[in-house]
């Protein structure tokens, strides 16, 4: 069945919730309204109130008592609405989900799924469009999951429910109903640590993850065979799969990184960093960055200036052809 | 629970008085003189327990440690009123309550020792690890609580904090979720007045702890923390009424730090010591000591006893976390997931 992103993941929590009654979810406006991205439309009409919980406005309650839910043997998967809301919880995410196997020696885990709707590119009020999967893939203890569209996205979601560690499972809210692809009503899962190669290609390899992806298609796609551009898609940001990047560069030679978040200390960076430990004798050229600014994300009218568009990733793409 | 039958009662609920008379016999729970005497051999093994980590801490054998003096009939008092299918929640200081629950000694001098192997809580006992951000373990009480409450289990969670904590946003949001979902869980705030340098009064324009149960509609009592005897009927009340579906409780016990907040800190700069010897002689252990002499339980023999008794158990505790193995250096990379992702994987390879 065709259908988009936004439904992609409210089918995987659907069978994710009717195979194992430990699955619950809680967040702000998620029951009967069905989230704010209508995420959960009709799952609280299916399980109710034990199952599908209207918490109150409290994200950091949200996260915490999930934490307590896991370890008590539930599967919580906790919502919050907008990625720029979830700092308050980073020190429930830091301290106690990715640390509680560590801090009990192992007697206790927090098997918890953390969605977050994530990135720009919807004409937002502020604090609604922030990218901060480095703030999460600097974590020990968890993982950064982050599909590109809905079949991957259903995939990932159930392996992430059912992985015994903490996901944190950023969902591209710019492409919830901008892709629609065909997306099995059959269970399937996407392993973790796997990234794809949505292009094969041979002159220059450009990475990105998430809404990126959809971008970097379309610059590419510009490029109308002028290069022949390997694209990869990471899925999961960690642990990350080195070894398709690697090999990848390996191949061509020139890497492009495209993120949306700011450049100083961006999840690129350490992508940049790895190519130079395992890559560096099959490098042409120096691995181009296009990425955010180091500004808070603008308002919805300069907000196109601020995140990486076709133009800019098509000069880097030059660039590092031209080197 | 409807909401007018909560109830908040600002007096301080006392059974057993400074001077260890009983006030309130009507209160006084069915106790038979084994069970005060264990009330008593706990405490006296908490102060002594207590005690020995402050010497080890001088000589250089203990790390940075938070002691419990003056809390013992709040932490032991309340530890005895829950059961062994309930779960506890700690903060940092309630050695009390791990003593109680029969937490092995050496193992808690090993983890203050800076060995994490320390807080591998026995398959037995259903308790968190030490929590030290201040309040952060309320909410997953609240968690735990809720868990148990959705699946039908039998079991109450009970969660520990000082009176620094309930400034803290956690502690609104874990008594916020608490009241709105009814969960079985118990709120113990050891307002023992210092939040390190800051006074309670410094915390908090209301004037109890007790009181903030009012805004979460849920249950407030405010108890004596230092009458062993009216921590353990407050809590057993509260833990009866959440097993029974009755919803959440908050209790104050107000007590008092007799010892510096931890071995890093020195009291003498921010109090007098006029204040502190006022609640020495509020002292918890020697008050009901006092009670248990005038019944005619308590006498000098028992006494020698009873520190004996502790003495040797903290001695063995010493020399056996002293002796133990070192941690292995590589088992640092052991209990973060629970496969090692291919990154760990390099950086461990490298370490060795």
């Amino acid at each position: 069945m065709k259908m988009n992103l936004v439904q992609a993941i409210g089918l995987a929590l659907t069978q994710e919730m009717e195979n194992d009654p430990s699955v619950i979810l809680l967040g702000e406006d998620i029951g009967e309204d069905g989230g704010v991205f209508r995420v959960t439309e009709g799952l609280w009409q299916q399980f109710g109130d034990n199952r599908v919980i209207d918490t109150p406005l409290a994200e950091v309650g949200i996260i915490a008592t999930s934490i307590g839910l896991a370890i008590a043997g539930m599967k919580p998967i906790p919502e919050v609405q907008f990625d720029g809301f979830s700092l308050p919880m980073l020190d429930q995410i830091y301290n106690h989900a990715g640390r509680m196997r560590k801090r009990s020696q192992g007697k206790y885990h927090v098997p918890l799924v953390f969605r977050v709707p994530h990135g720009g590119g919807i004409r937002a009020l502020e604090h609604h469009s922030e990218s901060l999967e480095a703030f999460f893939t600097h974590i020990p203890g968890i993982k950064v999951v982050t599909p590109s569209g809905p079949y991957n996205a259903k995939g990932l979601l159930v392996s992430s429910i059912r992985d015994p560690d903490p996901v944190v499972f950023l969902e591209p809210k710019r492409i919830y109903r901008a892709i629609k692809e065909e997306v099995p009503e059959e269970e399937y899962t996407i392993p973790l640590n796997k990234a794809e190669i949505r292009q094969e290609g041979s002159d220059v390899t450009v990475i990105a993850w998430g809404a990126m992806q959809k971008i970097v298609k379309e610059a590419v796609e510009k490029l109308a065979g002028k290069y022949s551009v390997e694209i990869l898609d990471l899925l999961t940001l960690y642990p990350v799969d080195r070894n398709t990047i690697i090999d990848s560069v390996k191949k061509t030679g020139r890497c492009v990184v495209v993120q949306e978040a700011p450049r100083t200390c961006g999840y690129g960076a350490e992508l940049i960093a790895t190519i130079n430990d395992k890559a560096l004798l099959s490098l042409e050229a120096p691995v181009q960055r296009v990425t955010g600014y180091d500004i808070p994300v603008p308002l919805p009218k300069l907000e196109n200036y601020y995140i990486p568009d076709v133009t800019r990733i098509n000069k880097a793409i030059e660039a590092a052809m031209s080197f | 629970m409807p909401k007018d039958d909560i109830k908040i009662d600002l007096d301080i609920f006392q059974i057993l008085n400074e001077d260890g008379k009983i006030v309130n016999t009507k209160e006084m729970p069915q106790l038979k003189n084994d069970d005060i005497k264990r009330m008593y051999e706990l405490m006296v093994l908490a102060r002594v327990f207590d005690d020995t980590a402050l010497k080890l801490q001088r000589e250089g054998r203990m790390l940075t440690y938070a002691s419990l003096q003056g809390q013992e009939a709040a932490q032991i008092g309340s530890a005895l009123a829950f059961q062994k299918n309930d779960w506890f929640v700690p903060s940092y200081r309630e050695n009390g309550v791990f003593i109680t629950v029969n937490y092995p000694l050496d193992m808690l001098y090993q983890y203050w020792a800076g060995d994490e192997r320390g807080m591998k809580i026995p398959d037995d006992i259903n308790a968190l690890p030490v929590a030290i951000p201040v309040g952060s373990q309320i909410p997953h009480a609240v968690g735990i609580a809720w868990a148990n409450k959705l699946m039908g289990r039998d079991s109450v969670a009970v969660v520990y904090f000082g009176d620094g904590a309930t400034s803290k946003g956690d502690f609104h949001e874990g008594a916020n979720f608490a009241g709105v979902f009814q969960v079985p869980c118990v709120f113990i705030c050891q307002n023992n007045q210092w939040a390190i340098s800051v006074p309670f009064k410094k915390q908090t324009h209301a004037e109890t702890v007790a009181q903030k149960a009012i805004a979460y509609g849920i249950e407030g009592v405010r108890v004596d923390g230092n009458d062993v005897f009216a921590v353990f009927k407050i809590v057993k009340d509260a833990v009866a009424k959440a097993r029974a579906g009755k919803g959440p409780t908050l209790i104050e016990c107000v007590t008092y730090r007799l010892q510096h907040h931890t071995t890093a800190d020195d009291w003498t700069k921010y109090r007098t010591p006029e204040e502190v010897d006022m609640w020495k002689r509020k002292d918890p252990i020697a008050r009901l000591k006092k009670y248990m002499e005038d019944e005619g339980i308590w006498n000098e023999a028992y006494e020698m006893q009873v520190l004996n008794d502790a003495k040797a158990k903290v001695s063995e505790a010493t020399k056996k976390f002293e002796s133990a193995e070192p941690p292995k250096p590589i088992d640092m990379f052991t209990n973060v997931y629970e496969e090692l992702p291919p990154e760990i994987e390099e950086q461990r390879k490298d370490f060795e």
